[in-house]
């Protein structure tokens, strides 16, 4: 064996060993590397009692409801298995839309989400207005608006 | 010349030939950089339509999604160099390694403050410790490693076989960073562009992107490149071509 193809041989060995172990350890740590617990985990009792932690989904169509001071805002995050109830007062977001998705930091109190941080979370869809129209009203029509 | 003989490869990677082929190349390197660069450009601002949920904020893709593809593929380029260096001894790869690292530092560093303003009106926040930002950061701090482990060490041999280990042990970082947002969740979305469906954005702007991201590429090897023949310079200051090339014999 030449010396070289020995060199080769011990990087390549190092870089296995090196990527086995650290799949291993992402394996381990999992639950840490998760940014939020969506809300199934929460009815699974995943989510840490009575500390605050990050709640995230989607927020549900035609559940957005603001109270008269114009910053309490109540909303439900779902991730169309399981729902909760989220209370919030503070400035949302400008890409924060119900069916889209959010990312709630905050305590889980009777059930109810109290957050004292709420972030947009936007999908990796770019498109024109015009091209998202079009899309929502082809969904609209199933048959393509022929009849 | 044949340039698939070992004779030439050989003849290419000692510093004396490589320094002139390098001069000979970087100006066309650069042109074409800045040619893309202005086309690319002028398709981000006036042919890519608005974002139907963003509006204009999501043209900050444009500078951020090259940057960050650059980061990660300088770093494994870089990686290919250390290998080299480390395997067949040859002084020219571990220049290259080096000479490639302040560049991938700044795309880096690029993509973290573009995704950081872009982070600001979208979601919210300049930061969030999730898996994908988290790791990109890192990916900055292995640069600067690399970076300050090479120059702590004053025997360059030495210097260059530590600093291409750490490379090695931090491209590790490199599928984490890729595949973060799918096998985490994260604040940060998916990936638009993959290998295996068409991308999730209008026509236009992915051309943007690919123009803006080969503008990148391209500048990137003309500065590696120019940074490499100082580096040649230097480590080669005692010999006799090198002399005669500063004293304006050639």
């Amino acid at each position: 064996m030449k010396a070289r193809h020995k060199r080769l041989s011990i990087v390549i060995g190092g870089l296995g060993v090196l990527g086995l172990l650290t799949w291993l350890a992402l394996n381990v740590f999992e639950s840490n590397m998760m940014l939020f617990q969506s809300p199934s985990d929460v009815v699974a009792g995943k989510a840490p009692q009575g500390k605050s932690f990050r709640l995230g989904g989607l927020v549900e169509e035609g559940t957005l409801e603001r109270e008269n001071d114009g910053l309490t805002v109540h909303f439900i995050v779902t991730d169309k298995v399981e729902s909760i109830p989220v209370t919030y007062t503070g400035i949302l977001p400008d890409l924060f839309r119900e069916g889209q998705g959010v990312v709630a930091q905050g305590k889980l109190e009777n059930g109810v989400f109290t957050a004292h941080e709420v972030l947009a979370k936007h999908d990796e869809e770019y498109m024109s207005p015009e091209v998202a129209d079009a899309l929502k009203r082809a969904e609209e029509k199933p048959n393509g608006g022929s009849i | 010349m044949n340039i698939f003989t070992k004779a030439f490869w050989l003849q290419l990677s000692t510093p004396k030939n490589f320094y002139p082929i390098a001069g000979k190349l970087i100006p066309w390197f650069l042109i074409s950089a800045t040619l893309l660069a202005v086309i690319g450009l002028y398709y981000s601002f006036f042919v890519a339509p608005v974002d139907y949920q963003q509006g204009n904020s999501y043209r900050i893709l444009f500078i951020h999604v090259p940057t960050a593809w650059m980061s990660m593929f300088i770093y494994v380029v870089m990686c290919i160099y250390a290998i080299l260096g480390l395997v067949l001894k040859t002084r020219l790869s571990d220049w290259m390694a080096l000479a490639l690292a302040p560049t991938g530092a700044a795309m880096t560093f690029l993509a973290l403050w573009t995704g950081s303003f872009w982070g600001k009106p979208t979601w919210g926040t300049y930061w969030i410790w999730d898996a994908r930002l988290t790791s990109e950061l890192i990916l900055l701090f292995l640069y600067l490693g690399f970076i300050s482990l090479n120059s702590a060490i004053d025997d360059p041999r030495r210097a260059s076989r530590a600093s291409a280990l750490l490379a090695l042990v931090g491209i590790i970082n490199i599928p984490i960073i890729y595949f973060s947002v799918k096998w985490w969740n994260t604040l940060h979305q998916g990936m638009s562009v993959t290998v295996d469906k068409a991308p999730t954005m209008a026509t236009s702007m992915f051309t943007a992107m690919m123009l803006l991201t080969f503008a990148f590429w391209l500048y990137t090897i003309a500065v590696a490149l120019m940074r490499v023949r100082n580096i040649i310079l230097e480590r080669e200051s005692q010999t006799a071509w090198v002399q005669d090339l500063v004293k304006g014999k050639n």
